[in-house]
């Protein structure tokens, strides 16, 4: 390593220790602990929502998937921007900050359970982030330490052993605060990197017009001739083989929308664009921060900021990711994507490294770091307030200091997901899955009581339990034994009944999302109007003006 | 965009319509909504304690 690479690590490790100590100092009470003082900047807020929304895998991961299947992931980018910022900071924002501060909630659970007048929800809620949270932020933590200790030429439990112990330092001292804080940077840093990217993609294939022809010159070059091409006939996992896939599937061109109705157009629409584009109003890191500000007035200021870092996120990516097959093949003897990174998770590492200048390659680095710095500090922060707020302190008949018992759950928390990082680096089904899994699992379960509890009275704290159960039952029962990815990978439908799946044709390619979560929805109505409604005054303590 | 077909099109121009959404609200409301009725709930409150507090 040079010293240009010395002086940026220690530059940013200061940065993101200073960040930490600053939300160290600021952090008084356990409020600030929690939900950092409810007097969080716009800016800051934004950002953080942001980076913690946008991991490493929604860049390398979705990128690559971009190279594969093409900029259809648009609709995606629409869906972040229209429903994860627009909706979610417009409409679900500040009732969810009036009534979080009204009932005196601290983490998701905590404000279901109130809003229902329930202990069970708060501690099923917990229930829920405990059982698959860790899974998600272990495959986090790996695909973070992967690059690090590639980058860095280290151990993987070196790279694993460091990076953990960065990120538990400054969750611990600085809580929400710190995490906020550090969120901040990393996003400004991932927002820097990604609109740098986009103009030495566009710049090196010789502008827009060009970059955007020779594009569909490549496809046709490339992928069309696989037409002649029986699957049999190329070799399972090949580059050639997924682009012949993704022309069965549907697909015609990396800048077409698939056949409609097509496999393709539902894996893209309803497991790619509504799995993630819904499923993130339900996220209990991301609903918490809601409840980090003031006033009505930094959740306007927060959705300017958060729709352009969203667009220069996931947008850039997906554009970069489709034009990478044209730059291959221009400059690697007139191959695609595929057939020169080898599969799609090393499409875009692989591209940073050929097409990028030396320093670029190290900048954009520090943006996958903080991408999933950023994401995993959330994360354990989310968890440890699900140990100690929602557990402990509702087993506990003593008075106990929420801070001391949160920092202890996050420290369990991180101790476990750095064990499974250990133990899976190679990333079982179950890991590498698991992001698609807890996105179906918490909008199945949390979203209509979430919605229903902010505007819809008449709900009832039985609706709310049955429509949680339902969602989880009908999810993990789709998730187990009937969607494509998920059943086949996680293999327990194979184990009992011989067979990837339960169902076959088009429906298998149907997100559990689309399956679970009407069913969910009509259960909290009908539950809700057949059972007595809630007491009045309760009613009036969250809602009133 | 002339190379892509009507639906990636259609997604296209809808993310940078729903962006500029995003900041035209923002510009819009930047000043508004400062002081809400639960601050104004919540200082009141704290006034009522101050006064109790000076009082005992």
């Amino acid at each position: 390593m040079g010293a240009f690479e010395n002086i940026v690590i220690i530059l940013y490790l200061a940065l993101v220790g200073y960040l930490g100590y600053l939300g160290y100092k600021q952090t008084k009470s356990t409020e600030d602990y929690l939900i950092a003082g409810r007097d969080t900047h716009p800016f800051i807020m934004a950002l953080s929502y942001g980076a913690t929304f946008i991991s490493t895998a929604a860049i390398v991961g979705f990128g690559g998937v971009a190279a594969w299947l093409g900029q259809s992931l648009l609709w995606l980018t629409f869906f972040n921007i229209f429903v994860g910022i627009f909706v979610a900071f417009v409409f679900l924002g500040n009732p969810t900050r009036k009534m979080g501060y009204r009932l005196n909630a601290h983490t998701f659970p905590e404000f279901l359970g109130k809003r229902f007048d329930s202990k069970f929800i708060q501690i099923f809620g917990a229930v829920i982030i405990l059982l698959f949270m860790p899974l998600y932020a272990t495959a986090v933590l790996i695909g973070g330490t992967h690059f690090i200790s590639l980058y860095f030429q280290v151990d993987y439990s070196v790279a694993l052993f460091v990076f953990s112990i960065i990120i538990t330092a400054y969750v611990i001292a600085g809580g929400l605060k710190g995490v906020m804080l550090t969120d901040a940077l990393q996003g400004t840093i991932m927002f820097i990197a990604m609109a740098i990217l986009l103009v030495f993609t566009f710049d090196s294939l010789g502008g827009i017009d060009q970059a955007y022809t020779k594009l569909e010159m490549v496809w046709q070059q490339t992928v069309a001739p696989l037409a002649e091409v029986g699957m049999k006939e190329l070799k399972p996992g090949s580059a050639d083989f997924m682009m012949k896939l993704s022309t069965l599937w549907g697909f015609n061109g990396w800048s077409n929308m698939p056949v409609f109705m097509s496999n393709g157009w539902l894996f893209v629409i309803t497991t790619i664009t509504l799995g993630v584009g819904i499923g993130v109003l339900a996220q209990p890191q991301l609903v918490v921060r809601f409840m980090t500000v003031k006033s009505k007035q930094e959740l306007n200021r927060a959705v300017l900021i958060g729709g352009i870092f969203i667009i220069s996120m996931t947008g850039f990516i997906f554009i970069v990711g489709a034009l990478t097959n044209a730059w291959y093949f221009e400059f690697n003897n007139g191959q695609n994507a595929l057939q020169s990174a080898g599969s799609i998770g090393k499409v875009i590492p692989h591209f940073i490294n050929e097409a990028m200048p030396k320093w670029f390659s190290f900048i954009f680095l520090f943006a996958l770091i903080s991408a999933a710095m950023s994401t995993l500090s959330s994360q354990f922060h989310t968890m440890g307030t699900a140990v100690g707020r929602d557990l402990i302190e509702q087993f506990s008949s003593k008075d106990i200091n929420s801070t001391m018992i949160t920092r202890l759950g996050i420290i369990i928390m991180i101790s476990f997901a750095v064990l499974l990082a250990y133990a899976f680096d190679q990333q079982p089904a179950i890991i590498a899955r698991s992001t698609a899994i807890f996105f179906a699992l918490c909008a199945a379960i949390f979203l209509p009581s979430f919605i229903a509890g902010l505007f819809w009275k008449r709900m009832t704290t039985q609706g709310a339990i049955a429509s949680m159960f339902v969602g989880l039952l009908v999810s993990s029962f789709w998730l187990l034994f009937v969607h494509f990815k998920e059943a086949k990978a996680l293999g327990i439908c194979k184990a009992i009944f011989g067979t990837n799946s339960l169902l076959s044709g088009k429906i298998i390619f149907v997100d559990a999302l689309i399956i679970a979560l009407p069913l969910s929805i009509a259960t909290a109505i009908i539950v809700s109007l057949l059972t007595k409604p809630m007491d009045k005054k309760h009613l009036e303590k969250c809602f009133s003006k | 965009m002339e190379h892509f077909d009507f639906g990636v099109n259609l997604a296209f121009w809808l993310t940078i319509l729903s962006t500029l959404l995003c900041v035209y609200y923002g510009v819009v409301n930047w000043n508004k909504d400062g002081e809400d009725h639960v601050d104004a709930k919540a200082k009141k409150w704290a006034k009522v304690e101050d006064k109790i507090d000076e009082d005992l």
